[in-house]
């Protein structure tokens, strides 16, 4: 090959001028990025008001999901709520009902932390089979962001919990201001423990589909607990049993018993690249494994990575030790024989939990679960660089 | 030297008068007045706490079921397309792909009467009396045959009505059942003989397409564009096309949010719960291709019905009022500015 013409003659870019400030106020992704996208499994769901789409984690990399392309998952639809016409009431048991405005929120001691969160569903499809072909579908229920807001102690403080008598067997209600009126039932040493009322993520203000002007963070639990549009929150004396903890979020084993309350999120990881929608586009050589680890019961401890299904296993580098409940980037940087691979990794978490196989989770829970499928993911990765979702034995 | 040590203490000081005690109260917020309380407070428990007094029997639920359910969920509860089903399924949950309806898996009633009272009907959510709502679960009873024809649900049986899964859960038993997964020394080689594929994605090929190419964001410039380009097409006079007021168009784009989980307009819209809406203003009424229609909108299209502006203004302030037995199971839009827009929207998707 002769001489880049890229680089011995003089390019547009080089020559002529860019845009000044101020072309975008807000800036977007450059139009090259614009395959960076939420997509949408359209048969999913009746209607795409109440559906869910999936965050582009194939194409991303680090650990913090922008808002921008982060998973959606809406009831009634992404309402408009604006701050002034925010507030969030506090009832049930305690001692002062009360309600806050967002500015009243914004005067309470703030907190600042990163949390991953997963709809239960995620890889839901996934159960019987081998389904969607892409870590994007299979694996994207998924955001992770940092937080800032109030934590719930302090707003329940606030109202005062004596009214509540004995709080080990008491609850509270969370409920959204939107047309679903989601509401879940949460225990109340989870709620004093590290639950916020959170109104920015990754520095701005929340998204309409992520729950402006505030939402519910319940880190490690599922993320239909991390009701958006947060208005009410009610102590109680038991759960409420509501739609979303009965007849949905909950997990019907093979002999027809349904396991309910299954709140955490279980550890788990997928590698992002190379996957179906990240091919491997440069032959061999080096190549860099790269993917995502989280746990819902504490932190990443360590991923394993195997290149041939399972026979054997290389524990992967951390981009950065893990941190509670949040989001932990793993590596495994290499050379590549350009041979076929099937791909998996393998999380372990900080309360000694080790990601089962899909065969593993099947054998306890059989084929009807629709949550909580956190089992081993596998590429095949084919010569050509080209990759497949599949089950292997 | 001797400065550093006093500014330490003194910072120290200062930050420790600055953090309130534990649980101190801070003095914000208001007291929530039992009017508010009263407004927000609907959730309704299993053991009936919430419930307000009321009643409701299974030949009233069906009529109100009709008008306001059944668009979605069946005439029978049985389900339409993808929306959920509410009957059937009896011992289905053992088997492969069970079915889950209120009848079949729902353990209490309370969760029925509460979802249908403070989140129903989709897109028109807490318009229903709480007899209606009564009315309502027990004709889905009824549906499953967990009642007869004669039954009334009331606050004062609810207790005793018995849901059939009621004993079909276990808490969260994966610490116990599960407690495999935690192993402190994952197998790291020669953990299997052989690995073949059992299973591919690509045999089912039910992925979305992905060409990477972003539909156009649909700005109400874009609309107006797309109105002027069908200009010729339009069955509406010429003039009256012209006259689409640009933010009035995107207005009523704003406004169609409501319309959209039912119809589709645009050059790929499909028939969904709702018809089609392209060229709808000034087109006969239910006659468009291929959708199931409602008696009552069969029979106004007999009686030749044309969707004017003046009839689709009336229809779209109070659907039932204006039509009793539509399908169209949406409350109505209140304000006539958004009337006029969504008409305007719809008129910029020509015919």
């Amino acid at each position: 090959a002769g001489p880049d013409p890229l680089i011995t003659e003089v390019q547009e870019w080089a020559s002529g001028l860019g845009d000044g400030v101020d072309a975008t106020p807000y800036g977007l992704p450059i139009s090259y990025e614009s395959d960076v996208i939420r997509r949408n499994v359209e048969w999913l769901t009746a209607d795409t008001i109440s559906s869910i789409n999936f965050t582009p984690i194939h194409a991303l990399d680090g650990t913090i999901t922008p808002q921008g392309c982060a998973f959606e998952r809406h009831h009634s639809g992404a309402i408009e709520l604006k701050k002034e016409d925010y507030r969030l009431m506090i009832n049930g048991l305690v001692d002062t009902p009360l309600v806050f405005s967002y500015a009243d929120l914004e005067r309470f001691p703030r907190e600042n932390r990163v949390y991953f969160c997963e709809c239960a569903a995620n890889s839901g499809m996934e159960w019987a089979g081998a389904q969607l072909n892409g870590a994007q579908f299979t694996h994207g229920m998924i955001h992770n962001m940092e937080y800032s807001g109030v934590s719930l102690r302090t707003l329940l403080e606030e109202a005062g919990l004596d009214a509540a008598g004995d709080l080990k067997d008491k609850w509270v209600y969370v409920e959204g201001a939107d047309a679903s009126s989601n509401g879940r039932s949460i225990p109340m040493d989870k709620a004093l423990d590290d639950v916020l009322v959170a109104f920015k993520a990754n520095g701005e203000a929340l998204r309409k589909e992520h729950g402006y002007p505030v939402r519910l963070v319940v880190p490690g639990w599922e993320g239909n607990m991390w009701v958006k549009w947060l208005r009410r929150i009610e102590v109680t004396n038991g759960p409420v049993e509501s739609r979303e903890e009965t007849s949905k979020y909950t997990d019907t084993l093979a002999d027809g018993t349904s396991r309910k309350w299954t709140w955490e999120m279980d550890a788990k990881s997928v590698v992002t690249s190379p996957s179906p929608q990240s091919p491997i586009t440069h032959g061999k050589g080096p190549l860099v494994i790269t993917g995502l680890a989280w746990s819902g019961r504490g932190h990443i401890t360590g991923v394993d990575v195997s290149i041939d299904g399972g026979k054997t296993w290389n524990e992967a580098r951390l981009a950065a030790p893990g941190t509670d409940k949040a989001l932990t980037r793993f590596y495994l940087d290499i050379d590549w024989d350009g041979q076929e691979m099937f791909l998996q990794s393998r999380a372990r978490d900080s309360s000694g939990y080790v990601q089962p196989t899909k065969t593993q989770l099947r054998d306890v829970r059989g084929l009807n679960s629709i949550y909580h499928n956190n089992s081993i993911q596998t590429w095949w990765v084919k010569a050509n660089g080209e990759a497949e979702n599949v089950e292997v034995s | 030297m001797s400065k550093f040590p006093n500014l330490i203490a003194a910072t120290a000081v200062a930050t420790a008068l600055a953090v309130p005690a534990y649980a101190e109260k801070f003095g914000l917020g208001r007291p929530a007045l039992p009017e508010e309380i009263a407004a927000w407070n609907q959730d309704v428990s299993p053991d009936g706490t919430g419930l307000p007094e009321g009643s409701g029997d299974v030949f009233t639920g069906e009529e109100i079921f009709a008008e306001q359910c059944a668009v979605c969920h069946g005439d029978f509860a049985e389900g339409v397309g993808n929306w959920p089903k509410l009957a059937g399924g009896a011992d289905t949950l053992d088997h492969e792909d069970p079915l889950k309806t209120v009848g079949s898996y729902w353990p209490h009633l309370s969760t029925t009467w509460d979802y249908v009272n403070r989140s129903m009907p989709f897109g028109a959510a807490q318009t229903l009396e709480p007899d209606e709502v009564y009315a309502i679960v027990a004709y889905i009873l009824y549906s499953n045959d967990l009642v007869d024809d004669e039954f009334t649900l009331s606050n004062e049986n609810f207790l005793d009505v018995e849901m059939p899964n009621a004993d079909g859960f276990i808490v969260d038993d994966r610490l116990t059942s599960e407690a495999h997964f935690w192993t402190d020394t994952p197998c790291m080689e020669n953990c299997k003989d052989s690995v073949e594929i059992t299973m591919r994605a690509a045999v089912l090929d039910v992925t979305p397409d992905e060409t990477g190419e972003v539909p156009p964001a649909e700005t109400g410039e874009a609309v107006v564009e797309e109105a002027k380009a069908e200009e010729p097409a339009a069955a509406e006079p010429v003039e009256e096309v012209a006259a689409l007021d640009p933010e009035l168009v995107a207005d009523g784009e704003k406004v169609f949010k409501k319309c959209k989980s039912c119809h589709q307009v645009g050059d790929k819209a499909k028939n969904k719960t709702g018809p089609v809406l392209n060229g709808i203003v000034g087109h006969a009424a239910g006659a468009v291709e291929g959708f199931r229609y409602s008696k009552a909108m069969k029979s106004a299209n007999e009686d030749g019905l044309v969707w004017t502006e003046e009839e689709l203004s009336a229809f779209l302030a109070k659907p039932k009022k204006y039509m009793k037995k539509t399908k169209m199971s949406f409350a109505g839009l209140k304000k006539d500015d958004d009337i006029e827009a969504v008409i305007a929207y719809l008129k910029s998707f020509g015919g």
